[in-house]
């Protein structure tokens, strides 16, 4: 029987690790975010399926704790919200380097510095990009349900581990805080012993170095210039193997449209209303909503491209993900790329993107 | 009367001249030889093995473990 | 003439096996390498080496794991409290120690090292006290003494300037939720005795999840201290000890 329930979007984050069978949580109160840790405090889960929940000192000493976890082939998480990312920056630049698999995620806020503790898409840069030092990436999803919530804590821990990276769940305040109905994942337990030793095995470091005969190491240091440039196209392979596997992209009226936006997350949700009056008024309009920011559906929006006339991301920044809208678009193909949005904390209205992309027609 | 005597080996090629063994040395039996390792390196030779005890102080405090200490007792 | 025989039944001491083969990077005397063998000794004697995680610091001993032959994880600059918390929270029955130098713990890793004794994680920190940032070259150290010459203090650490320099296990002791605290050295043989009965005394601490152990062993660093290996040892015994004193400062184990 299907498990329904209405919750926030960041109590589903903590009810889905436990369901998924995670290791570990650690991690630092921050707005809007905190009921994560709240709600597996409350649910003490190291009582029944023998997770490990933990208030850390700072989100530096979390996302190091994420790494110690990930090391040992544990499945570990925390969660933050935009100035706690920045603080983890560092870790995740060590995690992507040793090629830990774990799950982070940012229920972003307003920047920058301490900004705003509303809803705010301006972290695309941080996460997508990179944000901490190095040639890496992290598998960004991009959720604008409390049903995606929940379904991609599972996801991320799966990708996470399928291609040894951190996986990341980009969300914002508005879906954090927000209630709705929710299909909860079906229960699956933590990896015992064995299973975790099969899986993980040939790198985990689990302590187990006699019995497997090697020692294991986690380690991002490559003295040798060489080993290093290796090293890094090794991560770079792996990068272009999860491009071409791992893009999910929702396309909505796509197919004949002239003008289309691409949104994510929370200004997704506003789009689709943008679409449906639109397309009532007789204009042509599509939504690309991005699932996955890392990989990012280029493809998708370069052949939607070929016949369309105007491509406005709708992004609550000041225009970072436009950036990749108008790499995938090209110089040479005739379709216009705009950006539009507020930002600050500040949530555009359905009536504005309408306006936005009515001055373009 | 019994007596204990001992006496060492040295990994010349790992041996870095450092000379804290000759320092801890109790019965001064070992030092800085004249020759060279392959890293230039003055390694710790044995002067007077008769009066080698086998206390294995000096590879007690060596930090690139290059001593192995042999001991025996002599009725 | 009485000789004795190089052979395996007269053998009394050996390098550890846990000891891998590669040649050390530290420079000659660097008590590092002393260190890494009573640590490699400990766990081969206790049986320890299908039990055990280490976390290798940020600084000269950054490349611990390619010595001692265990499990490691290398850590960022002053993070290896936190990685080691985790470790040992998700695998209660493993020994799990960090290794870290003064900067990385005393310095830029204070808020994790102190939030990891204020948890009483039952881990093992292994910090090594030299007064001075070794890898970097000789910088000053929250350790270092005052009046102590370093590349960032060429006329003397100056109070003034620089403060104090602060002392780690004083602090550690402190804290309900540590259980052992000592401070020991490794430059003569009675020395690196007691500095291994103390370490093993903090690895059955963590196996036996007894809270968290801090064993501070004051150090050399010859190159640092622009003195040669035998000479740094007498200026530490002058200089370093009695600010440092040597001895438990808590044992409730």
């Amino acid at each position: 029987m299907e498990d329904i329930k209405l919750l926030k979007g960041n109590e589903v984050l903590a009810i889905a690790a436990i369901r998924c069978g995670a290791d570990g949580y650690f991690g630092y109160p921050i707005t809007p975010q905190s009921e994560v840790m709240e709600t597996l405090m409350d649910e003490r889960p190291w009582l029944t399926t023998g997770m490990v929940v933990l208030q850390a000192e700072s989100e530096t000493s979390s996302i190091n704790m994420i790494y110690g976890g990930a090391a040992a082939g544990k499945r570990v998480m925390t969660s933050s919200s935009s100035p706690g990312l920045s603080l983890m920056c560092e870790g995740l630049s060590y995690l992507a380097g040793a090629e830990l698999p774990c799950l982070v995620v940012n229920v972003a806020r307003g920047g920058p510095g301490l900004g705003s503790i509303q809803a705010s898409q301006a972290d695309y840069f941080q996460l997508v990009k990179g944000g901490g030092h190095g040639d890496y990436k992290l598998i960004v999803l991009a959720p604008n349900s409390v049903q995606e919530m929940n379904d991609f804590v599972g996801l991320g821990f799966d990708l996470a581990f399928k291609y040894r990276i951190p996986a990341v769940i980009l969300t914002d305040g508005i879906i954090g805080q927000m209630m709705e109905k929710v299909t909860l994942s079906p229960e699956r337990p933590r990896r015992t012993e064995e299973e975790l030793a099969k899986e993980c095995g040939d790198w985990a470091t689990t302590g187990r170095k006699a019995s497997r005969g090697k020692a294991n190491l986690a380690n991002s240091l490559f003295l040798d210039s060489v080993d290093l440039e290796q090293h890094n196209l090794h991560l770079q392979k792996k990068y272009r193997e999860i491009e071409k596997n791992e893009v999910l992209c929702e396309q909505i009226q796509v197919e004949d449209a002239e003008y289309i936006m691409v949104a994510y997350g929370t200004s997704s949700r506003i789009c689709m209303k943008v679409v449906e009056d639109m397309r009532k008024e007789g204009h042509k309009v599509g939504l690309i909503r991005p699932i996955t920011l890392f990989p990012f559906p280029t493809e998708i929006i370069a052949k939607a491209a070929e016949h369309s006339k105007v491509i406005l991301s709708v992004e609550m920044s000041a225009g970072q993900m436009v950036e990749d809208v108008r790499l995938a678009v090209g110089c040479a193909c005739k379709c216009r790329v705009e950006h539009f949005g507020r930002f600050g904390g500040v949530v555009h209205s359905p009536a504005e993107v309408y306006e936005a992309l009515k001055a373009l027609m | 009367m019994a007596k204990i005597k001992g006496t060492i080996e040295v990994d010349i090629q790992k041996c870095k001249g450092c000379a804290v063994c000759v320092s801890v040395c109790p019965t001064k039996v070992i030092e800085l030889g004249a020759k060279v390792n392959d890293k230039g390196y003055n390694y710790v030779v044995m002067l007077n093995e008769d009066d080698c005890i086998g206390c294995a102080g000096c590879a007690m405090v060596c930090p690139d473990s290059v001593i192995t200490v042999y001991k025996k007792k002599f009725e | 003439m009485m000789k004795v025989e190089k052979i395996s039944e007269n053998m009394v001491y050996q390098k550890p096996r846990l000891i891998t083969n590669n040649t050390m990077h530290y420079c000659p005397g660097c008590s590092h390498g002393t260190v890494h063998k009573i640590v490699a000794e400990l766990i081969d004697e206790m049986g320890l080496e299908d039990n055990a995680v280490a976390v290798s610091p940020v600084g000269c001993s950054v490349l611990a794991y390619n010595y001692i032959d265990i499990d490691w994880v290398q850590a960022a600059h002053g993070r290896a409290p936190a990685i080691a918390t985790a470790l040992k929270r998700l695998m209660p029955d493993r020994l799990v120690f960090t290794y870290q130098g003064d900067g990385d713990l005393a310095a830029i890793g204070t808020a994790e090292t102190i939030h990891s004794l204020v948890r009483g994680e039952n881990i093992v920190i292994i910090f090594i006290n030299n007064a001075i940032y070794g890898m970097t070259g000789g910088q000053m150290a929250p350790t270092t003494l005052i009046g102590q010459k370093t590349a960032t203090t060429p006329y003397g650490r100056d109070t003034a300037l620089n403060g104090f320099p602060y002392k780690m296990g004083e602090i550690a002791a402190m804290m309900p939720g540590v259980t052992y605290v000592t401070r020991q050295s490794v430059d003569k043989p009675a020395a690196v005795r007691a500095a291994k009965k103390a370490i093993k005394k903090a690895f059955e601490n963590s196996i036996g999840c007894k809270g968290t152990s801090f064993v501070e062993i004051v150090a050399t660093c010859n190159s640092g201290w622009k003195l040669s290996p035998v000479a740094s040892n007498d200026w530490m015994r002058e200089n370093m000890f009695p600010e440092y004193p040597l001895g438990d400062l808590k044992n409730n184990g």
